[in-house]
């Protein structure tokens, strides 16, 4: 297998991870803080937070992560509304997984023992504090596997974007594919293993995570 | 999307006008703007892909269908105009195959090798650069054109002159496409990555990029389309060589293409084809350019 594209193309491979990355970190703090609200809303008191909690994560997990893409891409310039490409993929990207992390995490905040949040609120803690001093903390540790899961997937969906508008890995993969179609199968390895890198990390920082958060058994 | 429907019908009708004025339907099809080619029948010696070919009748080419003036077709088009299509009935009337005896695949950029190579199509005339590391895995004859990368802008935009006015420009190329390399190594430009050059050139129209850079031969055809909006500026910065892709398989076919091109270049019928497509957009044919050797 031929690699000797590596040695023209090394550079302009490195800039095309780097722009994957940051289309990751922008989507996965979104992803990671709306998330967190919707869960709560979904947990809330109030039914009117419920249903806005559990209508978001109807559309956002049930649309095509493309159709959003589009929605945000097309649409909201459409409307006036434009932050460039950047952030117009990445906000899709962000909202979709959103729904996916809110998910995750109410998993978590169903699995801390309800005597938490009554012992909480017997100290007299309102709901938002009950929440981020009591629940989250230890819901969070509870979804590190599944949110791993989560950030790995949002990872290759950033693939989506080198349609539109970012020159991202897949971007680079199809002008490997163009200039050297005698190495395709090694153009092909190459980004595959540049993902892997991506997806290593943050399989490597959950599981840090999980030890560093380990709940100690009672 | 609807005023670029209206836009490109006026350009069609406009394209359609010669054709009934010169009065010479005959057997050609509506969006036939380009030479009538003599269908010829040759003797070709047998089992040799010509002669397979001539004996099926058809043959199957693949083109773009994104490339006004170079290889375009809408979907309500019968079948695509440009010059590489024109190209590829003047090959196949070699073959004693009529022009709507033609099986025309849409090629897009990456697929172009894997369908060589898996017999999807027999030929790819498809704005398709001869290089060597192509020349590793499939055949290339031609050229049939010489072009270079240029830049495509906005008319009002004065601030980009040629590719050294790149710097922190937002430049689009079509993913898997004439390669952007050049203008970001060489000329610090930012690079946008679409699918289609028709997004590249939305893209340009509504200022979200601010050049386009491709072949020149395809950045006219876009200019032609729109020219209130947009123009082609600098000299071309880089040689692209227009080739006719083939399977390696029957390598007897370089020969073929090489004596098909030369007798183009010689009875006028590939100047004429230049003029009727992108010759349109303002672009001089000139010489035809000298074909490669076959190996």
């Amino acid at each position: 297998m031929d690699f000797s594209f590596l040695q023209d193309s090394w550079e302009l491979l490195l800039k095309g991870f780097w722009v994957t990355l940051r289309v990751f970190f922008a989507s996965g703090l979104i992803a990671l803080v709306l998330g967190t609200f919707v869960a709560v809303a979904r947990v809330s008191p109030v039914p009117a937070m419920r249903v806005v909690g559990t209508a978001y994560v109807t559309l956002f997990r049930n649309t095509p992560l493309l159709l959003l893409l589009f929605i945000t891409y097309y649409g909201l310039p459409a409307m006036g509304i434009d932050f460039g490409f950047f952030w117009n993929v990445s906000l899709a990207a962000g909202l979709y997984t959103a729904a996916f992390v809110c998910e995750a995490l109410r998993s978590g905040i169903n699995g801390v023992p309800l005597g938490q949040a009554e012992a909480a609120r017997a100290v007299g803690m309102p709901f938002t504090m009950t929440m981020t001093q009591v629940i989250l903390p230890q819901a969070f540790r509870l979804v590190v596997p599944p949110m791993a899961s989560v950030f790995i997937a949002l990872a290759k969906n950033t693939s989506l974007v080198a349609a539109l508008g970012l020159a991202d890995l897949a971007f680079r993969l199809q002008g490997l594919l163009r200039d050297y179609p005698s190495s395709r199968t090694a153009a092909f390895l190459t980004i595959a293993a540049m993902y892997i890198i991506i997806v290593a990390a943050i399989s490597l920082v959950a599981s840090w995570a999980e030890r560093r958060w380990k709940v100690e058994s009672r | 999307m609807r005023e670029r429907r209206t836009r490109l019908a006026a350009v069609l009708a406009a394209g359609l006008l010669p054709l009934s004025a010169c009065g010479d339907a005959g057997n050609s099809y509506d969006e036939g703007s380009g030479p009538d080619v003599e269908v010829e029948e040759q003797d070709f010696e047998a089992g040799t892909r010509m002669a397979e070919l001539q004996e099926a009748g058809s043959v199957k080419i693949g083109v773009k269908y994104d490339q006004p003036g170079v290889g375009f077709k809408t979907a309500t088009d019968d079948a695509p105009s440009g010059f590489d299509p024109e190209i590829g009935k003047i090959l196949a009337a070699k073959l004693g195959i009529k022009a709507e005896d033609i099986e025309w695949v849409e090629a897009v950029s990456a697929n172009r090798e894997p369908f060589l190579q898996n017999g999807t199509v027999d030929f790819v005339i498809a704005s398709y650069s001869i290089t060597d590391d192509r020349r590793k895995v499939v055949g290339q004859a031609g050229p049939y054109y010489v072009t270079g990368q240029s830049l495509l802008v906005a008319k009002d935009d004065d601030s980009i002159n040629g590719p050294d006015d790149l710097k922190g420009k937002k430049v689009c190329s079509v993913t898997g496409s004439t390669s952007i390399k050049t203008v970001e190594e060489e000329f610090g430009a930012t690079p946008a990555g679409f699918d289609t050059y028709s997004e590249c050139v939305r893209q340009l129209e509504n200022g979200s990029v601010d050049a386009v850079t491709t072949d020149a031969a395809i950045l006219l055809g876009y200019a032609a389309e729109n020219p209130d909006e947009l123009k082609v500026v600098g000299e071309p910065f880089s040689e692209e060589r227009y080739g006719i892709g083939y399977s390696k398989d029957s390598p007897e076919l370089c020969q073929f293409i090489n004596d098909s091109l030369t007798s183009a270049f010689e009875d006028g019928t590939w100047a004429e084809a230049f003029d009727a497509t992108l010759g349109k957009g303002g672009a001089d044919a000139g010489d035809p350019p000298t074909l490669d050797e076959c190996a």
